[in-house]
């Protein structure tokens, strides 16, 4: 039986193919995939998506979001999702910087919206740069 | 009848005007290109967003979720979203009309966005609550301010349920205007056709799902993302519907200006050879009357 993922994000449909396994960042740890899962939701947390196609793996940076899992389809809805080679190393090392920056700006307490985003962007950034130094490294 | 002069004056008008429409349709054209990407682009988030909590709303506990029932008053919050501006042919007119005509029942309260639906709401005499400017293009953030008053609203429980009012974007030429219940979670229509399979619902019908960490976490971070990411998309629909309206409303009225110069021209060059028979027929019955 196989396993639909579909991936979208507000700005396009990223990612609709049959695959064998997809291990993903889950709210609770990193959570793999098969084919007649379990029926489970939860949220996502930024990181890294992995996907295994015919023996081959990519892997994929992703933001905070939803996935629900059903025996046949697991459905990824988040804010970003980006292929590892588009990842871009010295973008994601200004954005840790300017989030690091709003947040010494901000004022503990107020603007907790800010704040929050701020941490998701750092969060977000450092899955990227991780990323991408594995790649290097192998 | 109207002197050469009164015609060419009115040919030059005419020809002002068809350069001023002619402009317009050239800038609502390019307009609206971005904002139809826009909108398409955001539809299968927003889609398949929708189709999973109607889903899970089916499978969660009863009040498991404030967003996902009815609330205890029998008031209904309306969001209306119109234009900011006008020349956009009948969009409005319609938007407007589809309000009046469908009764909602028991009192209604008004949000809503854009100047031409303040204008509406003021002159029908409703509860306005807040009006929220956007610029234009939509900005996530600006949207986020109204989702979160409209939450605010309905996690006070005086509200029955929140609709909104807008128009739905099928392609340049049509456009529809929609109400569609965004609280508590509803199946949504979001432009043209879905274009998601619907078979995979079916399989999911009888069986249970576990929620990770909670069923009240999951939903109370996902739910009010979800109000947010409606309501933009939605703004983004009538954004998309506003410049193709307004392209197609100046490319008549540049059409209609054509052809209105094209028959005062007729008419100024028959007036013309008229007046120049006329001074001809003078002449020879002058040389006439002379010999």
């Amino acid at each position: 039986m196989p396993l639909k993922l579909e991936i979208v994000t507000p700005e396009a449909r990223i990612y609709s193919d049959e695959v064998d396994t997809v291990v993903l960042p889950g709210y609770e740890g990193e959570m793999g995939v098969l084919p007649a899962h379990a029926n489970l939701v939860t949220t996502l947390l930024p990181g890294e998506l992995r996907i295994t196609k015919d023996g081959k793996t990519t892997e994929m940076a992703i933001g905070e979001g939803l996935v629900e899992v059903t025996g046949t389809v697991t459905r990824i809805l988040t804010d970003v999702a980006l292929d590892a080679d588009k990842i871009d190393e010295k973008a994601a090392e200004e954005a840790i910087e300017r989030a690091k920056k709003t947040l010494a700006e901000l004022k503990p307490g107020e603007h907790q919206e800010e704040v929050a985003a701020a941490m998701a962007a750092i969060q977000r950034a450092t899955a990227h740069l991780h990323i991408k130094r594995k790649r290097r490294t192998v | 009848m109207p002197s050469t002069r009164d015609i060419r004056r009115r040919i030059k008008s005419v020809k002002n005007t068809a350069q001023i429409t002619k402009a317009m349709q050239l800038v609502a054209a390019a307009k609206m290109k971005k904002a139809q990407d826009q909108a398409s682009n955001g539809r299968a988030y927003a889609e398949m967003m929708n189709k999973v909590l109607v889903n899970l709303k089916e499978h969660a506990e009863e009040g498991v979720h404030p967003f996902f029932s009815e609330g205890k008053g029998d008031k209904t919050l309306v969001l209306l979203i119109a234009s900011d501006k006008g020349l956009c042919g009948a969009l409005n007119t319609n938007l407007f009309k589809k309000l009046v005509t469908s009764k909602i029942e028991g009192e209604v309260e008004y949000v809503t966005i854009g100047k031409k639906a303040v204008q509406a709401i003021n002159r029908l005499r409703r509860t306005l609550l807040a009006d929220f400017p956007i610029k234009d293009p939509a900005k996530f953030a600006e949207v986020r301010a109204i989702g979160r008053f409209i939450q605010e609203k309905f996690r006070t429980g005086d509200y029955k349920k929140v609709l909104v009012v807008f128009n739905n974007f099928i392609n340049t030429v049509t456009v529809v205007p929609t109400i569609e219940q965004l609280l508590p979670v509803n199946p949504v229509t979001l432009g043209g056709k879905r274009d998601f399979a619907p078979e995979i619902e079916t399989a999911t019908v009888t069986t249970e799902y576990t929620f990770e960490p909670s069923a009240a976490v999951v939903f109370e971070t996902v739910l009010p993302q979800y109000v947010n990411d409606t309501v933009y998309q939605m703004v983004l629909e009538s954004r998309a519907s506003e410049h193709s309206s307004r392209m197609v409303a100046m490319k008549n009225a540049t059409d209609n200006a054509k052809q209105m110069i094209k028959d005062l021209s007729l008419e100024y060059n028959k007036l013309r050879q008229a007046a120049i028979t006329n001074e001809l027929l003078e002449i020879t019955t002058a040389k006439m009357a002379l010999e």
